[in-house]
């Protein structure tokens, strides 16, 4: 049995160790390890392309993660004092948002925004003052950025609303039998109870939208994220770069998660201390 | 500010991106896949069956999708279930929790890297040398059926760990010390009390690997080398590559409710399975 673990997470980590592993490799093929050296950190790190797929993942990461969690936490605990048809119709919402495979999201927010795009840029064109270039509205960095916070909007609403699903109902009572103002009880009570949610909202997102490749393959226009840039270097061979540059994002996605765990365990733990 | 304002305010953000993020784009593409393409690459608007009656020349997409979908699913399953048990049942509490975040870390990182990293170990110089190193020649792993159904366990084994892990971590162990001491033999107990106590667990893991996989673009794009290719990839060919809206809509919608209906018939069958396990446990 134990055998049988071991296995599994060989299975499980030695394709990723392999990568790490080549990384390194000094040689110019891929596949032939010959002795040790960062050179194609460096070169992944020089390369312009890389450089500016990195930043524009990183911009739509942070940014769609940020909306996500605060659109997402606040419709979160709007929710959990409804009840009826709203809180009905949210839910569907919700579910459809998680169960429609990403390709399809894709697909979806490209042509129905292309065709919202192309009703509404004549309209600015007609009345945009004579004698300046109108606005074109066109797929890009805003468009990827919508589409990502739709979708991880829904993840944070169902990781902040288990939460505060968790959460013991007498102390919102007591703050306000108190005489504590709506808004009070939420700063002093609420929100330090679920912060650690909305923080493991926040970096879960934000590894989730920056490893995101197929809904940027359809959404984002003539720019490229990093992922997009993978593909399309995998696309024309491997390369000890490629290498380099997974290894990176494979760090950079672990560093996030582990302080999501931990935040949710810290968080988890106080609350209990609490009761 | 009277509550419902408040939470009309709270809510306003979220329904009104959902609208315009989620439903609009869905109601486009559902609009759009009774029309017909425009000679520029867009969409008349009609209202015709045309793309859905063209469905049958995408056939292969959808058969290599109903076909490796659920044997990746069960793979998995038969993979997973094994590890679950003894990360449940027989891991020591100290290592319990680190070894179950092992398990779900890789699923959090990029599918794109993890699946590049089989392209590395199934190409002609991965595994077929090492293999010929030992006198095996000739074997050709990537760009097969095997490399994607390698690739998909590889992809959503934590996702199917997990789920079937948490049904096996509430099962009340005393149960299984019961059927021992009544002289139940070990395989005995767990085909009466532990499978059957799983089994929600079982259902949940498969029906998000199922999901996921009926969407699955990237895996058989990298590992099945243009040969082995899923309705996710026929999408990405009609709409990006021959720009063909209306029918790319179609096939869309097609997927989405061939989704649904064995995503719905699945669900009836377990709640089934449950219900008719229910009355046999009254008696």
């Amino acid at each position: 049995m134990r055998l049988y673990a071991v296995c599994v997470y060989l299975f499980l980590y030695i394709p990723i160790g392999v990568i790490a592993l080549f990384s390194f490799n000094a040689g110019r093929h891929a596949s032939q390890l010959q002795g040790f050296s960062t050179k194609w950190y460096g070169k992944a790190l020089s390369n312009p392309f890389v450089m500016d797929a990195l930043e524009t993942s990183l911009i739509v990461a942070f940014t769609s993660a940020l909306c996500a969690s605060v659109f997402g936490t606040m419709a979160a605990v709007a929710l959990q004092g409804i009840k009826g048809p709203i809180r009905a119709a949210f839910d569907l919402l919700i579910y459809v948002a998680v169960m429609i495979p990403g390709i399809v999201i894709g697909i979806a927010t490209l042509i129905g925004l292309v065709t919202v795009f192309d009703q509404l840029n004549p309209l600015i064109a007609a009345i945009w003052p004579n004698g300046f270039t109108p606005p074109k509205l066109r797929m890009g960095m805003g468009s990827l950025i919508a589409a990502h916070t739709m979708f991880l909007m829904a993840l944070v609403v169902i990781i902040v609303r288990a939460r505060l699903a968790g959460m013991d109902r007498a102390l919102t009572e007591a703050s306000s039998d108190l005489y504590a103002t709506p808004m009070a009880t939420f700063r002093q009570v609420t929100l330090p109870i679920i912060s650690p949610a909305i923080l493991a909202g926040f970096l879960l997102s934000f590894t989730f939208s920056f490893d995101d490749f197929i809904i940027a393959f359809f959404v984002a226009g003539s720019e490229t994220t990093l992922p997009i840039y993978v593909f399309s270097s995998i696309r024309r061979g491997v390369t000890p770069e490629i290498n380099a540059i997974g290894t990176m994002v494979l760090v950079v996605s672990l560093l996030m998660l582990i302080t999501a765990q931990l935040l949710l365990q810290r968080g988890g733990k106080k609350q209990n201390d609490s009761r | 500010m009277t509550r419902r304002t408040r939470n009309w305010l709270l809510l306003a953000p979220a329904g009104t991106w959902f609208l315009v993020m989620l439903i609009i784009p869905l109601t486009v593409v559902f609009i759009f896949s009774f029309g017909e393409r425009a000679p520029a690459g867009g969409v008349v608007p009609a209202f015709t069956f045309e793309q859905y009656a063209n469905l049958p020349a995408r056939w292969a997409a959808f058969k290599n999708t109903m076909t490796l979908a659920p044997i990746g699913t069960l793979s998995a399953l038969l993979i997973a279930y094994p590890l679950a048990y003894y990360l449940a049942v027989k891991s020591s509490p100290k290592w319990k929790t680190i070894l179950l975040v092992l398990v779900i870390v890789p699923f959090w990182t990029s599918i794109l890297i993890r699946s590049y990293a089989w392209i590395f170990l199934l190409g002609g110089r991965g595994i077929p040398a090492l293999l010929e190193l030992v006198g095996i020649e000739g074997v050709r792993l990537i760009n097969t059926p095997f490399a994607v159904l390698v690739g998909i366990i590889y992809g959503y084994l934590p996702l199917m760990v997990f789920p079937i892990y948490v049904s096996l971590d509430k099962l009340d162990k005393r149960l299984l010390e019961a059927s021992s001491d009544l002289g139940a033999k070990p395989w005995r107990t767990f085909l009466q009390i532990t499978l059957p106590l799983s089994i929600p667990g079982i259902a949940t893991g498969c029906m998000l690997v199922f999901i996921l996989l009926m969407g699955e673009y990237l895996i058989p794009a990298l590992l099945g080398g243009g040969k082995v290719f899923f309705v996710g990839n026929a999408l990405v060919d009609l709409f990006l590559q021959s720009r063909n809206w209306a029918y790319g809509s179609a096939v869309a919608v097609t997927l989405v409710v061939v989704m649904l209906i064995t995503v719905t018939v699945y669900m009836r069958l377990i709640n089934r399975l449950g219900a008719s396990r229910e009355d046999v446990s009254i008696m």
